[in-house]
């Protein structure tokens, strides 16, 4: 299988350098310096894996060979300019997302008529240079059918995965997992981004009466509201996921907060701007979530 | 008559400068900051910009060279009441103690180490500019009142308000101070952590919608647990926000909560919006935005 990663963030590094074992990877750089580092020192994983792979790399869309999967793996805000690029090419490749929060799809069906796949990740990495991205939590990563796309093809990519050495699987209906993961995102990074906290113990602590669990709990409840209004039983619940994630040794930082502390776009649009339009659509109430996308979606206006 | 100011910072500082002028008044003032107490013994108290002032009032760091008071007037900010109010509690055996400080509770704080308490609201604002000399931003009016536990006399009250509309400071005395109090610590609750939470100054929270609305549900939340009280706002907290988002007032006003942000230091945030969620809970009146933006300040003070 030939395989195409567009954004080589920590993400879209971990999936390049492990599928480049079982598949013929190309990867798609923003930058031509980031290609160029990759064509010479390969792409190196450390971590929970330790090795390094070859990679063929290009900063130009129009240089990428021939693909039969492409893995859209930048941020929410990059899918847009990752779908046009490919506009009009490569009529036979799946194309699939791994973005947080909801909407990627359609952004992507925007550009073409490629069958689509839907992904939620939990793995979790850090990239510590162009070339070498750091392995840290092995939680697995969901494949789904988007608009009637073949379930046969999604358990192939599935099975891809975990050839690879990745955590994988493949479900019939992905929206339980989207939405426990989208509840979780717009709670756990929003709160992230306005407090300047990484994910830790404040985040599951309710004994004093301003602790922070508190807001966490509600907004979980608020979110779990909209999933219901919407039809979807919950893969996980976004509350558990919250305390597990807070009881692991070291703190994880939300990209939300690193965008934010670094003045970048974050991904408030397609997370918490997502959760809180899927509630009006429903007629569901969310004040809090809307306060917290509203005070997130300021703090990036304060940028200029 | 003998005034001791309790906190000579900016607020405190208005207030002993004003009332050292007048021959009938004798002015303590009482800080921690030894360079201030120093350079006001040395060089007496300045203000300028908005008024002009040069008082002599005698400063202490030693609550123990404080001779018996008249009055006492609280200026310290809130987190700070406790600590000062029971070191200098021996000054005012047998005179009253008013505040005019900001949030909720300051009078309960006082209450517990002095017999009669006067609430009390004030509008003016300043900065210390450096020791001894206090840049006077903002002129506005003072409301005194009984507290309504231990209530000073109200012949009193109207001593203390003559004496300080005399000085300069234009304070009137009411038999119930609770409307303005609740109308200032409504119009701080609604938009101190907004800008705080955001890095906006307030004209810019004031021409987002979004924000606009936000800020709008927590002044009717705030509103509601004064009405539970029977309290009459002497004014609508909203027409001051947007009297205040005006360019010619103060569009570009960095609230005091976010410049507490910015200096790392600890915020008022639990005397306002954590002020307003404890009332609103005996009550029983609900305040999830304000209970949400007290977790998310709280959680910014420990992010540092």
């Amino acid at each position: 299988m030939r395989v195409c990663v567009i954004g080589a963030g920590a993400i879209g590094s971990l999936l390049a350098a492990h599928l480049a074992k079982v598949a013929d990877v190309s990867v798609l750089t923003r930058r031509d310096s980031h290609a160029q580092a990759l064509n010479e020192h390969g792409l190196m994983v450390s971590g929970r894996h330790d090795f390094t792979a070859r990679v063929a790399a290009v900063a130009e869309p129009n240089e990428l060979p021939e693909f039969d999967l492409g893995i859209i793996a930048t941020k929410a805000t990059g899918v847009t300019g990752a779908a046009a690029s490919l506009r009009g090419r490569f009529p036979e490749a799946t194309i699939m997302t791994v973005q947080n929060g909801l909407g990627a799809e359609e952004i992507v069906r925007a550009q073409g008529g490629w069958p689509l796949v839907s992904a939620v990740t939990f793995m979790s990495g850090t990239k510590h240079s162009d070339t070498h991205v750091e392995y840290i939590l092995d939680t697995p990563t969901w494949l789904g059918p988007y608009e009637g796309s073949s379930y046969e093809r999604v358990q192939e990519i599935a099975q891809l995965l975990v050839d690879a050495g990745l955590e994988a699987e493949a479900l019939p209906d992905l929206r339980p997992a989207q939405w426990s993961k989208l509840v979780f995102n717009a709670t756990v990074n929003g709160v992230s981004a306005l407090t300047g906290l990484p994910h830790d113990a404040h985040f599951a602590a309710e004994a004093e009466p301003s602790d922070l669990g508190h807001l966490v709990h509600d907004l979980v409840d608020e979110g779990k509201r909209v999933a219901a209004a919407a039809g979807v039983e919950l893969y996980d619940d976004p509350w558990e996921m919250n305390v597990l994630a807070t009881q692991r040794g070291s703190a994880h930082y939300p990209s939300m907060l690193e965008d934010v502390e670094a003045h970048r776009p974050t991904e408030v649009e397609l997370i918490n701007g997502a959760l809180v339009r899927e509630a009006a659509r429903l007629e569901v109430d969310v004040p809090l979530h809307t306060a917290v996308y509203r005070l997130v979606a300021a703090r990036e206006a304060s940028y200029s | 008559m003998r005034v001791c100011i309790v906190g000579c910072g900016a607020v405190g500082s208005l207030f002993a400068a004003t009332l050292a002028q007048l021959d009938d008044v004798e002015v303590w003032a009482y800080d921690l900051n030894r360079e201030h107490v120093d350079a006001i013994n040395r060089d007496g108290l300045r203000l300028s910009g908005a008024g002009e002032a040069l008082g002599r009032p005698s400063a202490t760091s030693d609550p123990g060279e404080l001779p018996a008071c008249d009055f006492g007037i609280v200026a310290t900010k809130a987190m700070h009441t406790s600590p000062a109010i029971e070191a200098t509690a021996a000054a005012f055996a047998d005179g009253c103690v008013a505040t005019v400080q900001n949030g909720l509770g300051n009078e309960e704080a006082i209450a517990k180490h002095t017999e009669r308490v006067i609430r009390g609201t004030t509008f003016p604002a300043g900065k210390l500019l450096e020791p001894g000399h206090v840049q006077w931003d903002v002129k506005g009016d003072t409301t005194f009142g009984p507290f309504e536990p231990k209530p000073a006399p109200f012949e009193e009250i109207a001593r203390l308000a003559e004496a300080c509309t005399r000085a300069g400071m234009p304070a009137q005395a009411v038999e119930d101070a609770r409307g303005p109090q609740w109308r200032k610590v409504i119009f701080n609750a609604a938009t101190n952590p907004v800008g705080a939470l955001t890095r906006l100054t307030h004209g810019r929270v004031c021409e987002d919608p979004g924000l606009r609305r936000l800020v709008s549900g927590l002044v009717d939340e705030g509103k509601a647990v004064a009405a539970a009280q029977g309290i009459v706002l002497d004014a609508d907290p909203e027409d001051l926000i947007d009297h205040a988002a005006k360019p010619e007032v103060a569009y570009g006003h960095k609230a005091s909560m976010l410049q507490d942000v910015e200096a790392r230091r600890p915020t008022e945030i639990d005397y306002l919006n954590g002020g307003i969620v404890r009332f609103g809970e005996e009550h029983e009146i609900p305040t999830p935005l304000n209970r949400a933006i007290w977790s998310l300040v709280k959680g910014l003070e420990q992010s540092w």
